[in-house]
């Protein structure tokens, strides 16, 4: 029997005979009864998966998009490789092994050790990311990898605030630094292996952020710039793409030469056992509802400490569902096609109220704690910008999210979180005044510049960017609610707590007046609402 | 007259510190303190006078007594049966107010010619307190001679008496000695022009440091770690530039001061540290932010506590106690009252037959949103069991 196509995302109008909605709730969740009247966003299923994705990866070296040869032709020996590679916040969860990245590197230095070429390094991009441990490491790019050049010190990690690993190129045509690896920028050639799980990963991105320093990032990881990506996921209206973009043409007409390659995944984002999340409700079998009850029992009765560790062991069984390679920019517009082949949903405009379930996992918390302040990043900057067009919610309108954001921090991954909570928020939480008056502090500040090049901690500057991240966002709400969530770490951030949904959807009438309309983005699976 | 008499009975002593690890302030149930009819005490010789107490406050160290958990260091140098209550405001026979200042130096017992100290005008660091005319007691208010101002009557040399301004209320002159102990303590300790302080506890002394750090010297940042939330307003209000939690004291100093951290000690750290709390978790903080070279000053009174001192050996801090005041300090201490209006730290009077109820409130002040806890012995007024903070 040929396996069922696809469906697309659709949109539920919800009426009495619908069946509760799941949402999220960190390492839990909950069936909220939506009012009827409301709208249930969903995502489009999983495309199908490449059949035989190492023949697709080779074949997407050997045919590159672009003014671009292909890759075997650009290898020489006695050349300098550089092999740059995203970091641990790719994908979300984590995917099952082999992870793309092995599966493409491989194939990369295999074509390298064809062609003789002997001066390869691996460069993790992390940007003001965390270190990644070395079972991070391994679980990316496999154990042949790991173990044929890590020993030697040529499987490396971006150390940005190492003057002497960091080449600055100029500035753009707008003043903008450009300041990337020093090893990259002085290589033949750089091929840069990414995973794109959104529209906005990619592209130029990937080597003027992920190779960059706090000199350069300064320059597009701020307020305004934030307030005038509407969103990041749409490249034609996001001033963060149009910064990397001229930053990415700066480093070419350098005469630095890169080889991008980019691969997505489809939405097959949960395990077996957890299939009932990836269902639509009224369709899920007894079996999912059994296993539904029996996993929310369980975790209402797990330690928050074991709950997260459980969720934060769950490998996804993602798949490659497209590679392309070549020219940056040329790759980039096939990819992009791709990511919203599996993530687009058409919607007919915005609504006086967005619903959204936060999962237990954002880019910033594999395998860690997910603080508050990464709370507000995934709701806020993360989901309210899964649009193109305009927002699921209107101007002035209101966003309530579930979560339980407990005041909780990872003490060696985000130290400087702490203090960003404790300190500047219980301040200010004006995106503009806390960048005035704080970044550089923080930026700056030689313990946190010591954790982030010894120790696994995020830059000191990182929950300044988590915070910006929601700029757009709350310039453009007129309140945030935030269900079962810790009230005063909730209030630290200026928001309002609520116990249930429907206490949030009273409190959210008062701001947007009663009878509101809304909507609810059941993701993940992410999405991307194309609103009209 | 009516009065709070402390007894020496061990047993009580015993079943007051039990008491205590219990709930703070219980031991005014089971312990040595009773509300008792008492002769008012005769006066010991010339120049004393009566002072019949308006207003008398509750301190730290008078809970830690009612609770038995003083340091035994104290026993040699007060005398038994005492009525407690050394911060007071008091009227004289004629009819005039004043704070008293309670250390019993030489010149109030007899001593002449006085001690090295006391001829230094440190009268608070006087020699002679267990000597003299007079039963041992470093203070009114620990000795068996003199009464205390958890009575209606206690009595007082006249070099422990400071005349009360007119326009002066008894809630502000209250807050005159505990203020004494914080002036004294700025005023003793070298903090520079621009020097980063952290003032540990926010409580009255902790309250009364802030405010005199503020007036009195010229710190460029003040770091306060306060536990409740009104104890943070007032903290700031007093003039502190960053408050915080107990727990997030050491980030914020690090922070601040842009130090960096060996295991839990900074690197770098703060100017002075002033321990207004004087237990052992307190100055065990104080010598982890504290800078090499830098200054901890105790101001809260410490009891026996188990502290490592390596670091303030291999760094070479200062480590220096601050107990009480000169007798030039008191009219600064008014001073700073007045502009500061330390008078709305009086959060609560209770009339002595409530005592039991006035103690669990001063043990239990910052959780509740109190400040300082007083005995109000006004005649003709009925205490309010609470007052606006």
């Amino acid at each position: 029997m040929p396996a069922r196509s696809a469906r697309p995302g659709f949109v539920l109008d919800v009426d009495r005979s619908t069946p509760p909605t799941l949402f999220w709730h960190g390492e839990q969740y909950h069936l909220e009864r939506l009012p009827a009247g409301s709208r249930v966003v969903y995502p489009p299923e999983a495309l199908p998966a490449l059949e035989h994705p190492d023949a697709a990866i080779r074949h997407a070296l050997l045919n590159p998009l672009g003014d671009s040869q292909p890759l075997p032709s650009l290898l020489r020996a006695g050349m300098r490789l550089t092999i740059c590679f995203d970091d641990i916040s790719l994908p979300l969860p984590p995917m099952r092994r082999p992870d793309v990245r092995q599966r493409v590197i491989e194939a990369v230095l295999d074509m390298a050790a064809e062609a003789g070429v002997d001066d390869v390094v691996l460069i993790a991009a992390l940007a003001l990311h965390r270190r990644m441990t070395e079972q991070e490491l391994r679980h990316a790019l496999g154990d042949r990898v790991y173990d044929a050049f890590a020993p030697q010190g040529l499987l490396t990690q971006l150390d940005a605030e190492d003057p002497e690993s960091m080449l600055h190129l100029g500035t753009t045509d707008a003043g903008e630094d450009v300041e990337i690896s020093k090893r990259a920028a002085t290589s033949d050639l750089i091929v840069y292996v990414n995973i794109n799980l959104v529209a906005m990963d990619g592209g130029h991105k990937s080597v003027a952020t992920g190779l960059a320093s706090y000199r350069s990032l300064r320059h597009h990881h701020n307020v305004r710039t934030m307030q005038h990506s509407r969103s990041f996921m749409d490249q034609h209206r996001s001033e963060l793409h149009s910064s990397n973009w001229r930053m990415g043409r700066h480093i070419a007409a350098c005469g630095i030469k890169i080889f991008q390659i980019e691969t997505t995944l489809n939405s097959n984002t949960f395990p077996e056992q957890f299939a009932f999340l990836q269902r639509r409700e009224w369709e899920w079998t007894a079996r999912d509802r059994a296993t539904f009850l029996g996993v929310s029992k369980s975790l209402d009765r797990t330690p928050a400490r074991l709950a997260r560790s459980i969720f934060q062991s769950i490998r996804s069984p993602h798949q490659m569902q497209s590679v392309q390679a070549g020219e940056v920019e040329a790759v980039h517009e096939v990819t992009t096609r791709n990511v919203y082949r599996q993530q687009l949903v058409e919607v007919q405009g915005q609504s006086d109220i967005l619903t959204m379930g936060l999962p237990y996992i954002c880019p910033y918390n594999v395998n860690s704690i997910m603080n508050p302040i990464l709370v507000a990043c995934l709701g806020l900057g993360y989901f309210f910008n899964l649009y193109r067009g305009k927002p699921l919610v209107r101007e002035g309108g209101v966003v309530i999210m579930r979560h339980p954001t407990p005041w909780a921090f990872h003490p060696v991954h985000h130290p400087s979180y702490i203090d960003f909570f404790e300190q500047v928020l219980a301040e200010t939480t004006d995106p503009l005044e806390i960048e005035s008056k704080f970044e550089e502090g923080f930026a700056t500040d030689p313990w946190y510049v010591h954790l982030y090049r010894t120790s696994y901690a995020y830059h000191g500057v990182h929950p300044f960017y988590m915070w910006y991240w929601c700029a757009h966002a709350l310039q453009h709400l007129g309140g945030v609610i935030l269900v079962g969530g810790d009230p005063k770490a909730v209030r630290r951030m200026g928001f309002k707590p609520a116990s249930t949904m429907r206490d949030a959807l009273e409190m959210a009438e008062d701001v947007v007046g009663r009878d509101p309309s809304i909507t609810h983005m059941h993701t993940p699976p992410l999405l991307i609402a194309d609103v009209k | 007259m009516k009065g709070l008499l402390f007894e020496r009975s061990l047993p009580r002593f015993a079943a007051a510190r039990v008491a205590s690890t219990v709930a703070p302030g219980g031991g005014s149930r089971v312990g040595p303190l009773r509300l008792a009819q008492l002769e008012e005490p005769p006066l010991p010789g010339p120049g004393w006078q009566r002072v019949r107490p308006r207003l008398a406050g509750i301190c730290g160290s008078d809970l830690a007594t009612v609770d038995g958990r003083s340091s035994r260091y104290f026993e040699p140098i007060v005398s038994f049966p005492f009525v407690p209550g050394h911060e007071v405001v008091g009227e004289l026979d004629d009819g005039s107010r004043v704070v008293l200042e309670p250390v019993l130096a030489c010149a109030a017992r007899g001593i002449d010619p006085p001690c090295a100290s006391c001829a230094a005008s440190t009268n608070g660091n006087c020699e002679r307190i267990a000597f003299g005319h007079l039963e041992p007691g470093l203070q009114t208010g620990y000795c068996a001679d003199t009464g205390g101002g958890w009575s209606e009557a206690l009595v007082a040399h006249e070099s422990q008496l400071h005349a009360v301004p007119a326009d002066m209320a008894d809630e502000d002159a209250v807050m005159v000695e505990p203020m004494a102990c914080a002036v004294h303590a700025v005023q003793s300790t070298e903090v520079g022009e621009g020097a980063t302080v952290v003032v540990l506890g926010a409580g009255t002394l902790g309250l009364c440091t802030i405010a005199a750090l503020r007036r009195l010297a010229l710190p460029g940042v003040v770091i306060a770690g306060a536990k409740h939330p009104d104890q943070r307003r007032l903290a700031t209000d007093l003039g502190a530039d960053i408050v915080v939690e107990p727990d997030q004291v050491h980030r914020a100093v690090r922070r601040h001061t842009a130090s960096l951290a060996a295991g839990r000690q900074l690197t770098g750290g703060a100017d002075v540290v002033v321990d207004c709390v004087g237990n052992q978790t307190s100055l065990a903080e104080a010598l982890s932010i504290v800078r090499p070279r830098g200054t901890v000053v105790l101001v809260g009174m410490p009891g026996p506590v188990l502290v490592d001192l390596a670091p303030l050996w291999q760094r070479e801090v200062r480590l220096a106690g601050s107990y009480a005041y000169r007798h030039q300090t008191f009219p600064t201490a008014f001073e700073v009252v007045h502009a500061a209006a330390l008078g709305r730290l009086v959060s609560a009077l209770y009339p002595l037959d409530r005592y039991r109820e006035a103690i669990d409130h001063a043990a239990h002040a910052g959780r509740r949103g109190a400040v300082k806890i007083a005995f109000d012995l006004r005649k003709g007024t009925s205490a309010a069991p609470w007052r606006m903070g």
